[in-house]
């Protein structure tokens, strides 16, 4: 007798009851395709925050001073210096002073456009073009110009694309607009990248009390001196500070490890809370075939009178389990590419975000494997009961 | 020559709460390779048990049971599979077909278990069911014969892996006079091909069709001669008495 036999025969039993054998795939389906889609999520989720990162730029470092347990102080000046000190991995540098003041055009005001106080390193950093006018220079910095450089998404809404020489108020302060950046990310929105204005950072400091400069966004000669940069701006902060609490440097990297380590969790919570279904599913599959055990004990009788070892009868359950569950397991794994294609539209439109949900290769593997497991472990129990029966008292049952 | 089946005091014992129901009570009896026995008896005289018991599908309480010379109470559950694969063709009241299987799959389930290849089975099955001439009925499904017909498959499934003893309990319970004489036409036609036949039957009619008859009454062997002798087939308290003897 032939695994392949055996097989048939269960196909054979499954379709004869098709309705019954789909109640028992039910609970595999269902935990087989959220098992899926979690964990397409989590990589759809992993490579959007990559994407994200990488438009950032990936070599870059942030370096935030708050001066704890230390007396002293560094000036932009220092940092301009330790950046230069180092040019051998250390490119570019540019202060970053958040403005939390408000922003009105005419009467209204935006409230999820971001404001930020750079110098003019910071587009080129930033890999920003400029589509209109012109970036802030230098000059802006030392004279502490009124002047600002507004995303593609404030010039288009507020201004008609034409938004250079219009003024805007920044925390009560008329700005001029004096250039526009290109548009950076595909479908333009509040809030989105292109939602920013740039302005002096010595005017950001000053004159919108934004308070002392203490974030600098240093570009890296190359990504490869992540570390090595890294070290030198530390050697250098120490030197200063003489305390490492003082300041904190991050690298985008880091940070991406960060996000991704810290996504993966709640993946691995959300992959475990799906996986109670594949339990549920198991346990029904379970009591179908107990059921099927009892309604077949004539036919175990008789099998058993025409020679069939217990082992045998055995192997013809479990099988039979296996398939059930291995189907389920097909279909759910079916069922979740499907909701990920869909899951995908649905947070594009919704959210706005092109993330791609898509279970991986490795994840139908081990959700195939998974099922037929579950399958041949549940499937056990009933496959044990079924070729226990004594012949007779098969025989004899109505 | 060895006996084929061989009874040695063989008991079979129930214990019913208080009471021990004795199902078969020191039988002894001996058939021989090739002969047609009937083993009749009235309801719950202790047919089935016996049946059971030759069959391999169950062991004596007390006794010993040779088959071809082998202890059957020695053996293990997987080898008392193996000799009721080979050396056991059963035919029940009920036909007992697997009702998702068709008749040419049915017949073909022992060869299976003995481990058959494909075209093998294929092969005997087709030569069985054209011994019982249901050669057109191949891929019919149980439920869709008639009850001889089916008793028939039943037949050809039982003689398929050419076993040495056919067992039939209460062949045509469930048949009428005309299709029962063709079953028990076709238990002939085995016997004369060289199986041993073993028919259980409360009807003395049917038994009459064997050389020998076993009758059993409360468990005990109380006649066992030739058929055609006047005691084989006459109850009575007298014959009974002296119809002890073996
Ligand atoms: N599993 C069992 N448990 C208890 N008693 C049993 C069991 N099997 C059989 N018996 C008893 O043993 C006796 C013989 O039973 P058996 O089935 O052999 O009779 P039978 O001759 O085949 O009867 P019938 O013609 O009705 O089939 C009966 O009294 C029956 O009640
Ligand atoms: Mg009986």
């Amino acid at each position: 007798m032939k695994i392949g036999e055996s097989i048939h025969q269960a196909l054979k039993n499954i379709v004869s009851s098709k309705m019954r054998a789909f109640l028992t795939m039910l609970g595999i389906i269902i935990g087989i395709a959220a098992v899926m889609v979690i964990v397409g999520f989590g990589n759809g989720m992993e490579n959007y925050m990559k994407d994200q990162f990488e438009s950032m730029g990936t070599n870059t470092l942030t370096v935030t001073i708050n001066g704890r347990g230390s007396s002293r102080s560094v000036s932009e000046d220092d940092m301009y210096q330790i950046v230069e000190d180092n040019s051998e991995y250390l490119d570019k540098i540019s202060p970053t002073v958040s403005v939390s003041s408000t922003v009105k055009i005419d009467t209204e005001t935006l409230d999820s456009t971001s404001v930020t106080g750079v110098n003019e390193e910071y587009f080129s950093i930033k890999d920003y073009g400029i589509s209109d006018g012109r970036a802030l220079q230098y000059l802006d910095m030392v004279n502490r110009q009124r002047v600002c450089v507004v995303g593609a998404y404030i010039a288009q809404e507020y201004y008609a694309d034409d938004a250079v020489g219009q003024k805007i108020r920044i925390g009560g302060n008329k700005f001029t607009i004096i250039g526009v950046l290109n548009q950076q990310v595909d479908e333009m929105e509040e809030g989105s990248t292109d939602d920013m204005i740039l302005l002096p950072y010595t005017t950001a400091a000053r004159v919108l009390s934004a308070g002392t400069i203490s974030n600098y966004t240093i570009m890296l000669t190359s990504e490869d001196f992540e570390t090595d940069g890294k070290a030198a701006i530390e050697d250098a902060l120490y030197s200063i500070f003489e305390s490492e609490d003082a300041y904190r440097i991050t690298s985008m990297s880091e940070m991406l490890e960060m996000m991704t380590s810290m996504t993966n969790i709640i993946i691995a919570i959300m992959t475990a809370i799906a996986g109670i279904s594949l339990l549920v599913g198991g346990i029904g599959i379970m009591n179908i075939m107990l059921v099927s055990v009892t309604e077949r004990t004539r036919e175990i009788g008789i099998r058993k009178a025409l020679g069939a070892k217990e082992r045998f009868i055995m192997t013809q359950f479990v099988i039979e389990s296996a398939v059930i569950s291995a189907m389920g397991g097909l279909i759910g794994i079916a069922a979740g590419y499907g909701i990920s294609a869909i899951a995908t539209q649905v947070v594009g439109a919704v959210l706005d975000v092109s993330m791609t949900i898509v279970p991986s290769a490795a994840s139908v593997v081990i959700a195939f494997g998974i099922s037929v497991a579950i399958g041949i472990l549940f499937g056990y129990l009933p496959a044990k009961k079924a070729s226990r029966l004594n012949p007779i008292d098969a025989l004899r049952y109505e | 020559m060895t006996s084929i089946i061989s009874f040695h005091s063989v008991s079979k014992h129930y214990q019913m709460g208080d009471t021990l129901v004795k199902a078969a009570d020191d039988i002894s009896m001996e058939i021989q390779p090739g002969e047609f026995v009937a083993i009749v008896g009235r309801s719950g005289s202790g047919k089935s048990t016996c049946m059971n018991i030759i069959g391999c599908l169950d062991v004596p309480t007390i006794g010993e049971y040779l088959l071809n010379g082998e202890n059957v109470g020695t053996l293990n559950k997987n080898q008392l599979a193996e000799i009721r694969n080979r050396m056991l063709g059963f035919i029940f009241q009920q036909y007992n077909l697997l009702p998702k299987l068709t008749v040419l799959e049915n017949v073909e389930v022992p060869l299976m278990y003995a481990g058959l290849s494909k075209a093998e089975r294929r092969q005997k099955a087709m030569e069985a069911l054209e011994m019982v001439e249901l050669s057109d009925k191949l891929i019919n499904m149980p439920n869709q014969l008639s009850g001889g017909q089916q008793q028939r498959v039943s037949i050809a499934r039982a003689l398929a892996g050419n076993p040495a003893i056919i067992l039939a309990d209460e062949p045509t319970g469930a048949l009428d006079s005309k299709t029962s004489r063709d079953v028990l036409g076709l238990l002939q036609e085995l016997q004369k091909s060289g199986h041993t036949v073993v028919l259980i039957t409360h009807d003395n009619s049917i038994a009459v069709t064997a050389e020998r008859i076993i009758r059993l009454e409360d468990g005990c062997v109380v006649y066992d001669g030739l058929s055609d002798a006047p005691e084989a087939v006459v109850i009575s308290q007298s014959i009974m008495e002296g119809g002890t003897q073996s």
